[in-house]
């Protein structure tokens, strides 16, 4: 019978299925985005971990990738967008700025994405390389896998 | 010299602004009076000199003295291709002077940004509010006397109305 069937647990399943199907939502300000260009482009080539798909709305999006710096005037923009997103969704917080403000230690920018909306993976950097953020996404991959979704989630409660 | 030409005329024209007037760098400024910035400004615009463009319009804010505040004009013409710089300084109790949106229409936001960031009032200006800032926000951040590390409450979520 080998070969005919495999065995697993629904959360499993459901947490391989997740993270290899993320549909980002570049939320880019700033100079990151080059990165972040040739990070989502065919040298790095995300597509091969199954985040290739970019969706220029929120709502079809499950991972929302912050890159660059979010000024006061863009934070309700930012919170807007994240609450438009369906569940489940994820935060990446893409470069110094979006981390903590970077150099912009001003009246001007947010000092930190996460007063606004919670960030499920920060990538530090000024711009981060592509390679970090391979490894950050490797490293949300590991966290949705390890996650116990509530499967559940569109059921009304009675 | 073409700039000392220019500033030749200017004085000539108005004897009683200027207060001072050289060629710095190859760039022609004069530092005139506050009250006499619209006497300047329409000589400027419409006698010889044909200054058709302000090119810019900013501030700076030196704290101590006992005129704080420096407003900065660039006035470029594109009949003659001359420039002129102009200044004027503001005391820090009272920063404000003439608005020149009466004649140059760009200088309305230009006036709002340095209204924004120095707190510099322009009589005359038909809607000084803030440009770049929003509400709620307190205080003129480019004053040198801003704190660093101040931190201002955020804009809050404007609900969507419902159609």
């Amino acid at each position: 019978m080998s070969g005919h069937f495999i065995t697993t647990r629904f959360n499993a399943a459901l947490g391989w299925a997740r993270k290899f199907s993320l549909f980002h939502y570049p939320y880019v300000t700033a100079c990151c985005g080059m990165e972040y260009m040739s990070a989502a482009c065919a040298h790095f080539d995300i597509d091969r971990f199954g985040a290739g798909w970019t969706r220029f709305s929120p709502r079809q999006s499950d991972l929302i990738m912050v890159v660059g710096t979010i000024p006061q005037k863009l934070a309700p923009v930012l919170q807007t967008v994240y609450d438009q997103m369906t569940e489940p969704k994820w935060v990446i917080a893409f470069g110094a700025c979006t981390l903590s403000g970077g150099i912009y230690d001003n009246y001007a920018v947010v000092q930190g994405i996460d007063q606004i909306i919670p960030v499920d993976i920060y990538i530090p950097g000024c711009p981060p390389r592509p390679e970090m953020v391979l490894d950050g996404l490797l490293k949300l991959q590991e966290k949705i896998q390890k996650s116990e979704p509530d499967w559940r989630w569109k059921k009304k409660k009675s | 010299m073409e700039e000392e030409k220019i500033l030749e005329a200017l004085r000539q024209a108005c004897p009683d602004a200027v207060l001072s007037a050289e060629v710095s760098l190859g760039d022609a400024v004069a530092v005139v009076r506050r009250e006499a910035l619209p006497e300047v400004a329409a000589f400027l615009r419409g006698g010889t000199l044909r200054m058709g463009m302000l090119l810019d319009l900013t501030c700076v804010h030196h704290p101590g003295g006992a005129e704080a505040f420096e407003m900065v004009y660039h006035f470029l013409s594109l009949e003659t291709n001359a420039r002129i710089r102009v200044k004027a300084g503001l005391p820090a109790d009272n920063p404000e002077i003439a608005s020149l949106t009466g004649l140059w229409k760009n200088a309305a936001w230009l006036e709002r940004e340095v209204y924004d960031m120095f707190g510099v009032r322009f009589a005359g200006h038909p809607d000084l509010r803030r440009l770049l800032l929003y509400d709620g926000f307190e205080g003129h951040p480019l004053r040198k006397d801003y704190p660093l590390r101040k931190r201002q409450p955020r804009i809050p979520l404007r609900k969507a109305e419902p159609k």
